[in-house]
C-alpha cells in the first residue's frame, strides 16, 4: 500500500465484511505531539480474544478459515516502521476498534493520500452503512457524514454515483483546508 | 436549519429509493476490495466505473464492493451480475478496462471476452 487512505479502505472493508452498520473513521494529526493517529470503529460482529491474538500474524491467519487476512499485519508493519503502533479492541457482538498511530514526521510515514476517493467509494458502494469521518489537526476539524450523500441523492433525485466526483472533491478540499503536513 | 424529523424523513426516503433501485437494477457490478484487490488498484477501478456510469447517465446498474474472492493473482477483479443471473468475472482490470466494462458490457450488452477470467 502506498497511502494510508488505502489502508483505511482495507480496514473498513473488514468492518463491512463483519456486517457493521455504522463505521466511524477518525484521523488526528498533531504537529505538537508529532503524531498521526487513525481510529476505525465499527459495530460489526467483533472478534474473540483468540482471534484478536491471531489477526496481527500474517502467517497464522488465513482468509479461508476467517474473514481476515494480511491487511492488519501490513498496517502494523507500516506503523512500526514509523515509531508507531497498532492496537485492536474488540468484543463479540459489540464491534471492533482499530487504533493505529505513527510518528508524524517519520521519513517512512506514508502520505494520507486520496482519502476523498476512499470515502466516496465506500459510501457509494455500501449505501446501507452509516459512515462518519472526522479529521482533526492543530488548526481545525473536518467532518464528512455519508448521510450527506443520501440527502443529496434524495433532494436532487439523482443516482448515488452522480455524486462520486463531488463528494470526493468535498472531502479532499475539506481536509486540505485544515491540513498541516499529511 | 432542518429539524431532526426532517433529516429522518430524508433518510427514510433515500433508503426507500435505494431499495427500489436495487430491485429494478438490471446489472450489478461488484468490485473486489480485499487487501489484494486494493493493493492492485481496485480503488481507481471503482472510481473509473462510477465516473463512466455517471457520464453515460446509466440508471439501471448498482455498484457494490466485496472482499477477497480467492483469486488474488488476478486482481483487480470486477464481477458483472447480469439480468439472467449469470456472473461474468473480469480479471486484471485497469481503469481503462473498467470503463470498457461499462461502455461495452453494461451499455451494449457485449462481454469483453479477452478480459474474462471466470464465467458462470
Amino acid at each position: 500500500m502506498r497511502e494510508l487512505a488505502l489502508h483505511i479502505l482495507d480496514i473498513v472493508t473488514n468492518s463491512i465484511e463483519a456486517q457493521a452498520s455504522r463505521i466511524i473513521i477518525a484521523v488526528d494529526e498533531s504537529v505538537r505531539d508529532n503524531r498521526l493517529r487513525i481510529r476505525i470503529k465499527d459495530n460489526g460482529r467483533g472478534m474473540s480474544q483468540e482471534l484478536i491474538d491471531r489477526v496481527l500474524d500474517p502467517f497464522v491467519t488465513t482468509r479461508t478459515t476467517r474473514p481476515v487476512g494480511m491487511g492488519l499485519s501490513l498496517l502494523l508493519q507500516a506503523a512500526t516502521d514509523c515509531e508507531g503502533g497498532l492496537k485492536i479492541s474488540s468484543a463479540l457482538g459489540r464491534g471492533t476498534l482499530v487504533d493505529v498511530h505513527f510518528k508524524l514526521n517519520s521519513l517512512n510515514r506514508m502520505p494520507l493520500g486520496e482519502i476523498g476517493a476512499t470515502l466516496s467509494n465506500l459510501c457509494i458502494a455500501s449505501p446501507d452503512i452509516h459512515f462518519y469521518y472526522r479529521h482533526s489537526t492543530d488548526s481545525g476539524r473536518f467532518v464528512f457524514d455519508s448521510f450527506w450523500l443520501l440527502a443529496q441523492m434524495a433532494a436532487r433525485n439523482c443516482m448515488l454515483y452522480t455524486l462520486a466526483g463531488e463528494s470526493e472533491q468535498r472531502i479532499r478540499e475539506g481536509v486540505l483546508a485544515i491540513s498541516s503536513v499529511a | 436549519m432542518k429539524t431532526l424529523a426532517d433529516l429522518r424523513e430524508i433518510r427514510e426516503k433515500a433508503k426507500r429509493e435505494m431499495a427500489q433501485r436495487e430491485q429494478t437494477a438490471r446489472y450489478r457490478i461488484v468490485v473486489a476490495m480485499g487487501t489484494c484487490g486494493i493493493a492492485a488498484g481496485a480503488r481507481s477501478v471503482m472510481s473509473a466505473i462510477l465516473d463512466e456510469l455517471n457520464k453515460r447517465h446509466i440508471t439501471d446498474t448498482v455498484v457494490t464492493q466485496t472482499g477477497c474472492l480467492g483469486y488474488c493473482d488476478q486482481e483487480p477483479l470486477v464481477q458483472v451480475m447480469q439480468p439472467d443471473q449469470t456472473t461474468i468475472t473480469y480479471g486484471k482490470v485497469t481503469p481503462e478496462v473498467a470503463r470498457a466494462v461499462v461502455s461495452e458490457h453494461i451499455v451494449n450488452h457485449k462481454i469483453i471476452t479477452n478480459h474474462v477470467f471466470l464465467q458462470k
